[in-house]
């Protein structure tokens, strides 16, 4: 059974639908990235795993299975015991994420406190703990610093502690390496995976950033406009991506190995924009796909397997893969 | 003026201020503005017009004493202590409670603005030197400082509206500093500059039109604490006796409380439906001036 | 500790600052003082009839008040760094014994107000965030507005109406029953009974300040980013909105709440005036009319004290709750 599973998820806001007939799953202790770019419902999806959605979004359809359970049809008392403890979060912004007002120790210490019940002087060591495996130099001291004392870097890592103060199965990732500079990032990132490891912890990686996904995911899906067009495995998915999103991705990134750079060569990129998938019946890609069909249009195409491991939706590029 | 110094003022006053038409249609389509506006004007109404609708002094005694509401056609409000008209108070205390209120609240951004714009655009020893000042008139219980200059001179309408404006300038003075203070660091003040205008036409043609719009909200604010101090001033006896206002019905109607209760309740229904239209208008004229998307 | 730390620098500063602010408003005051038409003793001789030109005069120089302005004021200060605010002509006693017996009265009475206004305010102002857009919301934001632009002291008369005149339950004039000699338990709860109608007809208006501010501050809160934080954690919503949204949605209704001060013992001056409370307030109105200015001036500058020590409760206040003030 899997850590994870979402079925068929959909969830509409006022005006446009940000997530259309989602499904993927995490096994416990992997590393699944959702990639897309800004707007594709890659947030969405993550915060609708917790119910976190804000007052406007509504669930129109499907289920989360979490360890066989469906999380949509939990209460909000057995979400609250879940949230923390089984399922965590990381936001993209260290420095709005933490409150102000409170000490670091204080917000670390509430989930180890909430959860399990631990007296003021445990939970005060285990936090000092936790500061030390997420390489807080001086944890003792810093534990009654405030955010606005920390750099980002260090508030990232903070986060990082409340998030797995609590041993989850899963830590949900919110683009946690955007707001931070290259080699912070790269810091962070280490630590993840590092914690991952010694607490066999799954993680859900959204990310725009196909470099990350390269070094840290084990297997990866594309988000186009709500929907997963693509998954795969790590390797195979950077060996030779499927569907002609991939691809544009793919080709629009500078790579210094492949010896590409922009005064040589025009930075491919995929032409059009996503608005364009607004109201489009068939494939949401298909206004700027270089291999559209009129069939592509009737109705959006299904995500079929290919090989082991591997769905695409893209019913042109299958049928050539099997032909070539 | 050249060419080019019109069209950069234009440049500096568009960037910041939206076109008329559009901005009248924002106006009317927020219903918080509107309401207040249609109550205020009821009240303007009334007091243009209370002449007309009650000809003759409202302080003659015309009928019998303490007549409660609805015993009589002729009296459909009652009548006070000394067989007063009530409706008529009613109506030439609206008068009286507009035109102190406006005047006040006039007084008060007149001397507000001048101290904030100087303090907020020169800075230094000027700013320290005015903001001290300000303080000191804050640091004074407002409304004991009207009393004291209430009591200096003789209390007409006049005197009081100058009270209550010199004690409320301070605000406005802080408010309209601190929008100059940003403001002078902006690029269009420094093309402003560039092009040779004297600091005068700069504070006044550049920077004041933009400063504008949190002082807009700030007046309807202080016409209603005017209001609301004249009728505090009116209720301890220092008005004017020649005029009637709604502080003083309440003061006249103080001593009848256990029997003739409503000649102190109508007026302060008055006063409340008048500042709360005020209020109303300045809660609009904040949500058009500073949009937020907020349910 | 860091907050004492604080409250020493804050105390230091505030003595540095205020020194010359305070020496402003005595000269300010003296001299709009002298600005009044007439002076005390032409209301006692008034008042006791005998207007001849040798008492006047008499009275005038027991008084000092025939002496010039500048030397007045000169007189005035030597006397106020001995902390001796001179002699009141109407009350035949010292000035600062006449203040000290009214200002207990005066401070009880903002103390509840403020305290009463603050707490009402900050429920108030959650209950309309927490059901922002609907109808809980809507009601109490109506009622909210007509607190606002209601006179404090016609709210105080329409309670009197109410809970003296109609229902009986509640006296409307003095501070406690006299002659009654109460003791323990009975003379505190005359005394609460005698406090209530004036604290809320003071509060009133503050509170609808207060709650409006509240309801903008928490709804802003709820935006930021670390409430989601706080949920993703597994909290209960309620120990979220008390220990994570309030705290932040609180800091502006300090710097405001400090601002009111002033206003308050202003306002304070018709309440007491209409409830015959014994303040302050009432106290000053009373010199106004008796041209008291030995007594006025007392007031003033005992009133603006008042203001600058709030002040800096304020600021300490405020550090207290956002760690950030004061960070270098």
């Amino acid at each position: 059974m899997s850590l994870l599973a979402v079925e068929n998820l959909s969830v509409a806001f006022p005006g446009h639908v940000a997530v259309r007939e989602v499904s993927f799953a995490i096994e416990p202790g992997e590393t699944l990235a959702l990639v897309g770019e800004s707007g594709c419902g890659k947030s969405v999806t993550a915060f609708s795993v917790m119910r976190l959605l804000p007052p406007n979004a509504r669930i129109v359809s499907g289920r989360i299975l979490f360890e066989g359970g469906d999380l949509l049809a939990a209460s909000p008392p057995e979400m609250r015991a879940i949230r923390g403890k089984q399922v965590s979060l990381i936001q993209q912004e260290p420095m709005t994420s933490l409150n102000p007002v409170l000490s670091i120790g204080a917000q670390i210490g509430e989930v180890i406190r909430h959860h399990d019940k631990l007296s003021r002087r445990a939970t005060r060591a285990r936090s000092i703990e936790l500061l030390d495996l997420v390489s807080i130099p001086d944890a003792h001291r810093r534990i009654d610093d405030y955010p606005h004392n920390l750099s980002g870097g260090m508030r990232q890592r903070v986060m990082i502690a409340m998030a797995v103060a609590c041993g989850p199965k899963l830590l949900i990732a919110d683009e946690p390496t955007t707001a931070l500079d290259v080699t912070t990032q790269a810091q962070v990132l280490d630590l993840l995976d590092d914690l991952r490891r010694q607490l066999s912890m799954a993680v859900l990686l959204i990310t725009h950033d196909l470099g990350v996904v390269a070094q840290w995911a084990d297997r990866i899906n594309v988000m186009y406009a709500g929907r997963i067009v693509e998954q795969a495995g790590i390797q195979p998915f950077f060996a030779r991506p499927m569907h002609p999103y991939s691809r544009g991705l793919l080709g629009a990134r500078v790579d210094v190995d492949a010896d590409e750079h922009y005064s040589s060569n025009r930075l491919s990129e995929i032409p059009g924009s996503v608005g364009s998938a607004a109201g489009e019946a068939g494939c949401p890609f298909a206004p700027r796909c270089p291999l559209v069909e009129p069939s592509c249009r009737a109705a959006p195409p299904p995500l079929l397997a290919f090989e082991a491991e591997r769905r695409v939706a893209c019913p042109v590029t299958l049928e050539a893969a099997h032909h070539g | 003026m050249s060419v080019e110094a019109g069209k950069l003022a234009d440049f500096g006053n568009r960037a910041a201020v939206p076109r008329k038409g559009r901005r009248l249609r924002a106006f009317l389509r927020n219903p918080t503005f509107v309401a207040g506006v249609v109550i205020l004007s009821f009240f303007v109404l009334l007091a243009l017009f209370a002449d007309v609708l009650f000809p003759g002094d409202p302080l003659d005694m015309v009928g019998p004493p303490v007549l409660w509401p609805g015993e009589s056609a002729e009296f459909p409000l009652g009548t006070d202590s000394l067989g007063r008209d009530v409706l008529a108070g009613l109506v030439h205390g609206a008068r009286a409670s507009l035109l102190v209120g406006l005047s006040a609240a006039a007084i008060g951004l007149a001397i507000g603005m001048v101290v904030g714009a100087a303090a907020g655009f020169f800075g230094g020893w000027v700013d320290t030197l005015l903001m001290r000042v300000v303080e000191l008139f804050q640091t004074t219980p407002t409304f004991l400082l009207v009393v004291v200059i209430v009591a200096i001179g003789e209390p007409t309408m006049q005197t009081i509206a100058l009270a209550i404006g010199i004690a409320s300038w301070p605000t406005v003075a802080r408010l309209v500093r601190a929008q100059f203070r940003s403001l002078r660091e902006a690029d269009f003040v420094m093309a402003a500059r560039s092009l040779g205008y004297s600091n005068l036409r700069i504070i006044a043609q550049e920077i004041l039109p933009n400063a504008l719009p949190p002082v807009i909200v700030a007046a309807s604010v202080m016409i209603a604490n005017a209001i609301l101090t004249e009728a505090g001033l009116s209720f301890l006896n220092m008005r004017d006796a020649n005029v009637v206002s709604w502080g003083g019905m309440i003061g006249n109607g103080r001593d009848l409380l256990r029997t003739a209760w409503f000649l102190t309740a109508l007026p302060g229904v008055a006063i409340a439906a008048a500042v709360l239209s005020l209020n109303l208008v300045g809660d609009g004229l904040n949500e058009i001036l500073n949009p937020r998307s907020d349910p | 500790m860091r907050m004492g730390r604080r409250i020493l620098t804050t105390l230091r500063r505030t003595a540095i600052h205020a020194g010359p602010t305070v020496l402003g408003i005595i000269v300010l005051d003296f001299l709009l003082l002298q600005l009044m038409p007439g002076d005390a003793a032409d209301v006692i001789a008034s008042e006791s009839g005998v207007a001849t030109a040798e008492t006047m005069a008499a009275l005038r120089e027991r008084f000092g008040l025939d002496q010039p302005v500048l030397t007045q004021l000169v007189n005035f200060l030597g006397h106020l760094v001995q902390f001796d605010l001179g002699f009141s002509p109407r009350y035949n006693m010292s000035v600062l014994d006449m203040i000290m017996t009214r200002l207990p009265g005066t401070l009880l009475l903002m103390v509840t107000a403020l305290s009463l206004a603050l707490v009402l305010g900050i429920i108030i102002g959650s209950i309309m965030a927490a059901w922002a857009g609907r109808w809980p919301d809507r009601v109490l934001s109506v009622v909210v507005l007509l607190f606002y632009s209601m006179p404090g002291f016609w709210v105080g008369l329409m309670a009197i109406v109410l809970f003296s005149v109609k229902l009986g339950w509640l006296p409307s004039d003095g501070s406690m029953t006299v002659g009654a000699n109460l003791t323990g338990w009975a003379f505190v709860a005359d005394r609460l009974d005698h406090l209530i109608l004036p604290a809320l007809a003071l509060a009133s208006f503050f509170v609808a300040v207060y709650a409006r501010l509240v309801r903008a501050s928490m709804l802003e809160v709820q935006r930021q980013d670390f409430m989601r934080t706080a949920q993703a954690k597994g909290l209960h919503p309620f120990f979220i909105q008390l220990h994570h949204a309030l705290r932040n949605a609180l800091i502006p209704v300090t710097t405001v709440a400090g601002m009111h001060l002033g206003n308050l013992l202003g306002g304070a001056v018709v309440v007491e005036t209409l409830f015959g409370w014994p303040g302050m307030g009432r106290l000053a109105l009373e010199a106004v009319l008796a041209r008291d200015f030995s007594v006025l001036l007392g007031v003033l500058l005992l009133s603006s004290l008042l203001v600058i020590i709030a002040n800096v409760v304020i600021d300490l206040l405020h550090a207290w709750l956002d760690p950030r003030i004061g960070a270098a």
